[in-house]
């Protein structure tokens, strides 16, 4: 069980993580893109970090909006606009609650892959975060399905999420800057799907 | 890194306050953030908003005035604004008659405006958007998120801008912005890349005797490298290529040599008088032909070449004038 102040918690771990790994994100991102997703993203957290104080006593679901509003006011680029739809889908799916359950997890998980989706048109095998996101939400799921608690079936999901990023070093990128590469984007492994793999990894840490 | 630069941080808004000092008279930057706006706007017409990412000077900043844009919004260097400045833009310009936002076909920034356009429309604005796709570098296909917005953007502003100065509804706007985008091609090479200020470092490497061609404007790596080769080679390649896909001949055209930041204009002209011949030669008519910076990739040298393939109405709306720090007619 996640309560709000383990989830702001959480929060500023991720913010730290992505702000330590900015220069490792953005050289990824000037391989196939515009080299700008690690700068963007620690920008965009910066924010959120800056914002947690007011939205901490909130509920999930409005923490998680906040989080969102500020990714898309912040960090601009593609990521602001999917990171923060993603949030806050995640926090519509938590609306009022102070309280996560395993189960709630995997509801705005899939709610935040949902917007994702959904704003960026996208599908999996893409070379996109959701390359990362979805096998993840999926193993989440089936460990749950299969007796596991949150810790190990969050394990789960970051093994499935690291291998996501793997794939993604093998496969064609056909949405985003990087499609226009054409065969040149194979070998590398996506920006977005390698932040969406360091949420997750501060996520287990903290469990 | 070598930049003649304050700091890293204050980059765009120093550029953008420089830039409305320069024409104090005519541009004001708003509170909310780095957008330019026209000072004098007529109520009744169609407000014309655009912008993306910073490091395209003139672009887009330098298009806001009289037959042109209303206002454009500034990202940080090649990011896209975000959707509560854009939407800050749209508001502060917006008029009974609409506005339409001039996008460039980037993810980030077609789902930035998207966000945008939803919220002035929640707001009740008329309000709408075209998204310019004219690099013919890449394919148009299901495989890729499509063609991408470069310097031919330029000549959406400037066409649409004419059309809504001129009293045109916001339908007329869109359809005369469309017919733009239906009609202009660009392509674009490399001979040396360019550095984002917060990145410190050049996007990509190239070695002294390569070119890289099918770059876009945000000092990405293009769709391969080859070998340097002379002046007229390069354009011939840039050239062929846009005139394989749609069909030029017996048209007239405007021409667009543009320098990518860094590109001498002597190698403009280089180029521009290969571009003459090798269109005649084709049987294309050149009706105008524009050289400079015109869409840059901060200090990217190399050059893009656009085609707007021309009718009456396109040629009435290029002529029409324009009072822009970039561009005046």
């Amino acid at each position: 069980m996640i309560d709000n102040k383990k989830f702001v918690a959480i929060v500023q771990a991720t913010a730290k993580r992505i702000e330590d790994e900015k220069d490792f994100l953005t050289e990824l991102d000037n391989a196939i893109g515009d080299g700008d997703h690690g700068i963007n993203l620690a920008r965009g957290f910066a924010a959120v970090e800056k914002k947690l104080p007011e939205l901490a006593e909130k509920d999930l679901g409005a923490i998680l909006k906040g989080i969102g509003m500020a990714l898309v006011s912040n960090v601009g680029g593609a990521s602001g606009p999917l990171y923060g739809t993603a949030y806050m889908k995640a926090g519509a799916a938590l609306k009022g609650k102070t309280e996560m359950t395993p189960e709630d997890f995997a509801a705005a998980f899939d709610a935040a892959i949902g917007g994702v989706q959904m704003r960026g048109k996208a599908h999996e095998g893409e070379k996109t975060m959701l390359d990362a996101q979805m096998p993840a939400c999926k193993a989440y799921k089936e460990a749950l399905a299969a007796g596991k608690d949150m810790k190990a079936a969050v394990h789960e999901a970051v093994e499935a999420a690291r291998k996501g990023v793997e794939y993604t070093k093998t496969i064609l990128a056909t949405k985003g800057r990087a499609s226009y590469l054409g065969e040149r984007s194979i070998g590398h492994q996506d920006p977005g799907a390698t932040s969406s793999l360091m949420i997750l990894e501060e996520f287990e840490k903290a469990l | 890194m070598k930049k003649i630069i304050n700091d890293v941080e204050n980059v765009e808004q120093e550029m953008i306050e420089g830039l409305v000092k320069s024409r104090s008279r005519k541009l004001e930057k708003l509170e909310a953030g780095n957008i330019v706006v026209r000072k004098e706007r007529k109520q009744g017409k169609v407000a014309l908003v655009s912008g993306g990412g910073s490091g395209h000077e003139p672009a887009h900043g330098g298009y806001v005035g009289r037959g042109m844009l209303d206002a454009a919004v500034a990202g940080p260097v090649f990011t896209s604004p975000t959707p509560d400045m854009v939407y800050e833009g749209i508001k502060a310009v917006a008029t009974d008659a609409g506005v339409l936002c001039i996008v460039k076909n980037y993810t980030g920034d077609v789902m930035n405006f998207e966000m945008a356009v939803d919220m002035a429309k929640d707001d009740d604005i008329k309000a709408d958007y075209v998204v310019v796709n004219d690099d013919v570098a890449v394919e148009d296909s299901s495989f890729t998120t499509g063609r991408r917005g470069v310097a031919g953007t330029i000549l959406v502003h400037k066409i649409a801008g004419a059309r809504a100065e001129e009293g045109g509804t916001l339908e007329e706007v869109k359809a005369v912005a469309e017919k733009v985008i239906a009609n202009v091609r660009t392509m674009g090479m490399a001979i040396k890349p360019c550095t984002v200020p917060a990145a410190g470092k050049p996007g990509f490497e190239l070695p002294e005797d390569e070119m890289e061609i099918g770059i876009g404007i945000h000092g990405e790596p293009g769709t391969h490298r080859e070998k340097l080769q002379k002046a007229n080679e390069i354009a011939k390649q840039l050239l062929d290529k846009i005139l394989a896909d749609i069909d030029y001949s017996g048209k007239e055209v405007a021409v667009i040599v543009n320098g990518m930041g860094a590109t001498p204009l002597m190698e403009l002209y280089i180029v521009n008088n290969f571009v003459q011949d090798y269109l005649k030669e084709k049987n294309v008519r050149v009706y105008d032909t524009m050289v400079g910076n015109y869409m840059t990739s901060i200090e990217m040298a190399g050059f893009s070449l656009t085609l707007l393939r021309l009718d009456d109405e396109l040629k009435r709306l290029y002529d029409a004038p324009a009072d822009t720090a970039a561009i005046h007619r």
